[in-house]
């Protein structure tokens, strides 16, 4: 591989894990624009995600499926781990934030820490459930193998460079979700209400608001664009452990920051240079020292940018 | 739940505790073998001196530190670097172990400065993030901090005791003895005298002018500034007084262990296990951090391992389910013990009015 070849192929893999934290980001972004709240429980959603996506192949029998039967399957772990976390976030909310709402701020936070180590715990034990696709439950606690549905075929024929099918379902599925998000914020009812409660709750109840219903919405949104990154994450990288969560959550609660909390095309832009950084830290510095430069990175943002990359000018407070 | 019967003008449950936890090695020892609780009860001994910190950042200031486990493992190392025969300095036990304490609080002061004028939400991150980066550079500057083996072996406390035949330098009769791992009891009392003396240090620094600027930062930012307070240098001076008893209960957990251990034993787990305690014993209040230690420490050291130890007696293999092993149920016991006190006793088991106004009305 030449120089460039290899920069080319840490950008293809640096955009695809950046789409990924992207679209946990929204999650974020979308929960703290509209009640102030850092969701730390949204990385663990994302990983009992992919936790309930390998237990559907596993149970239904579908690490082996070929063809059109592939993207069926596929389409299939989407919809099912998007619902399902969109619908854990409405019920975490319910449960354990909104008694709070009127609560100091940090009291919310505790709550939300609470809530992730308990889903980290939920994804510990749901590891040592007896099925083939948990090695029989033994090792609980170790990775988990997620199947490689999609082949390691080079796109690009006998180049050098890898582009996977992985690669394309990453754009596949991210690109028409950050679409659709943003005309839905822009475009409708419930976006017009989301950006109402985001920017002042009590008087877009005084004009008929359901503020409950509409931040339960948010929740769901953000839970269920989390349960379609974990299953794409868990096809990408074909590993899933109980403790991704925290370090996927915090790359993407980076990139939020980053790209300016609150702002949907923050989130995104944020989430393609977390990624890209990754990246380039793993190929060209050392990847040990990776998490130290994001976490450094998401220190000197706070200190001398708190408004981020985006969050002031365009400030789309979802 | 119900202490409100302590709430009593002669009983302070702050003296009481630490009584109860002076007697405790007599009782120590009429307990059946395999039921003694010393070794685990010096861990939360620990634990306190690390909350008592945490819980003038967070109890008294108001602010959130995640990151508490950073600087203990910065007291854990600069102890280690200070002492350790393989590094030139080899101080000894105590001057490195106060060392810490400067070292922490510098190490506070550090991060602290840029950081503190950000909104609270923000200061968690950052200082998770800040535990995180220690984490690895700890393990990454391998050279000089021996990576993942840790640095060791580390030293005991040192007393004088009287000098025996084959002890070589006496000084009229006395000899400097270190404590070994095996003494126990020396070593409790040892922790319990230090964990006395941050009490009595964080109880004056609570009623002097800056701990009553403290409180009024924690209540009312803009009506302190207003009142004359400087409030980022007050901030300040409990972020690095946290930092600082952090640091120093981390050189006397490594010393306790003789080795800092590896640098992923200083991690997001320990910070919340802190965070744990002082909002399960009661935000701010000094009793609280007792209880609070006392439970979570309980919870995870010993009743985790005698159940680990039952389920093992009773021929169950943990190692085929999960469910099997002690061990596994600790992130669900952290997090339930977060949302249910934060929804169902905010103030924690011990609030602060019991010990500040006896007889006066809780919350």
């Amino acid at each position: 591989m030449t120089d460039t070849e290899v920069l080319l192929q840490q950008v293809i893999t640096g955009l695809s894990n950046g789409m990924i934290i992207a679209l946990i980001a929204i999650g974020y972004t979308m929960v703290y624009g509209i009640i102030e709240l850092i969701n730390f429980a949204h990385g663990d959603l994302f990983m009992l995600g992919s936790f309930l996506a390998l237990t559907l192949l596993g149970a239904l029998g579908l690490e082996a499926v070929e063809g059109v039967g592939t993207w069926a399957t596929i389409g299939l772990l989407l919809v099912t781990s998007a619902g399902f976390c969109g619908t854990l976030n409405v019920v975490i909310d319910r449960f354990a934030y909104r008694p709070l709402r009127k609560s100091p701020k940090l009291s919310l936070l505790v709550a939300a820490i609470g809530c992730s180590f308990i889903l980290v715990n939920i994804g510990l034990f749901w590891g040592g459930i007896p099925m083939d696709v948990f090695s029989m439950g033994r090792a609980a606690a170790a990775p988990k193998n997620f199947p490689n549905l999609l082949g390691h075929d080079n796109l690009l024929g006998d180049s050098a460079i890898l582009l996977t099918r992985g690669d394309l379902l990453v754009v596949v599925v991210t690109v028409p979700l950050m679409i659709g998000l943003t005309m839905l914020v822009r475009l409708t009812r419930l976006g017009k209400a989301m950006r109402a409660v985001a920017q002042n709750p009590s008087a877009a109840a005084l004009m008929g608001i359901d503020v409950n219903r509409v931040i339960s919405s948010t929740f769901f949104i953000g839970g269920a664009l989390g349960g379609f990154a974990s299953v794409v994450y868990a096809l990408y990288n074909n590993t899933i452990s109980f403790q991704m969560g925290y370090r996927s959550g915090m790359d993407a609660f980076t990139a939020a920051v980053l790209g300016g909390i609150g702002s949907l095309p923050g989130a995104v832009l944020g989430g393609l240079l977390i990624g890209l950084m990754r990246a380039m830290s793993d190929q060209y510095i050392a990847a040990h020292w990776t998490n130290t430069i994001v976490f450094s990175v998401l220190i000197l943002i706070l200190i001398f940018r708190p408004s981020g990359l985006l969050g002031f000018k365009l400030r789309e407070k979802v | 739940m119900h202490l409100s019967s302590l709430r009593s003008r002669w009983i302070r449950p702050t003296p009481l505790l630490l009584g109860a936890a002076a007697l405790w090695p007599l009782a120590d020892a009429f307990l059946p073998a395999g039921m003694q609780v010393i070794e685990p009860l010096r861990t939360v001994f620990i634990y306190a001196i690390l909350a008592l910190g945490l819980n003038v950042v967070t109890g008294f200031t108001g602010l959130l530190n995640l990151g508490v486990a950073a600087f203990m493992a910065i007291g854990a190392y600069a102890f280690g670097i200070l002492t350790c025969e393989i590094y030139p300095f080899q101080i000894g036990f105590w001057p490195a172990l106060f060392a810490t304490l400067g070292i922490g609080a510098f190490a506070g002061f550090l991060l602290g400065a840029p950081l503190l004028r950000l909104r609270g939400d923000y200061l968690a991150i950052v200082t998770l993030g800040f535990g995180e980066i220690v984490q690895d550079v700890l393990k990454n500057l391998d050279g000089i901090t021996k990576g993942t083996q840790g640095i060791n072996p580390l030293p005991g406390p040192t007393f004088l005791a009287s000098a025996s035949e084959e002890s070589g330098s006496s000084f009229f009769g006395l000899t400097w003895r270190e404590l070994g791992v095996e003494d126990s009891t020396a070593w409790y009392y040892t922790l319990w005298t230090l964990l006395v003396l941050c009490i009595i240090a964080v109880r004056h620094l609570e009623r002097s002018r800056t701990g009553r600027a403290w409180l009024s930062v924690r209540e009312d930012e803009l009506a302190s500034r207003a009142m004359g307070i400087r409030v980022d240098r007050v901030k300040l001076i409990a972020f690095s007084t946290g930092a600082s008893l952090a640091a120093f209960a981390g050189a006397l957990a490594a010393s306790g262990l003789s080795s800092t251990g590896e640098p992923a034993n200083y991690d997001f787990q320990i910070s919340i296990l802190a965070v744990c305690i002082v909002i399960v014993g009661g935000v701010g209040s000094v009793s609280g951090i007792l209880v609070g230690a006392l439970v979570m420490i309980g919870i995870n050291s010993i009743v985790l391992s005698k159940a680990a130890d039952w389920i093992a007696a009773s021929g169950l293999s943990s190692s085929d389910n999960v469910l099997l092993s002690p061990s596994n149920w600790k992130f669900l016991l952290f997090g339930l013990a977060l949302v249910l006190m934060v929804h169902l006793r905010p103030q924690g088991i011990l609030p602060p009015s019991l010990e500040d106004e006896p007889g006066g009305d809780e919350a």
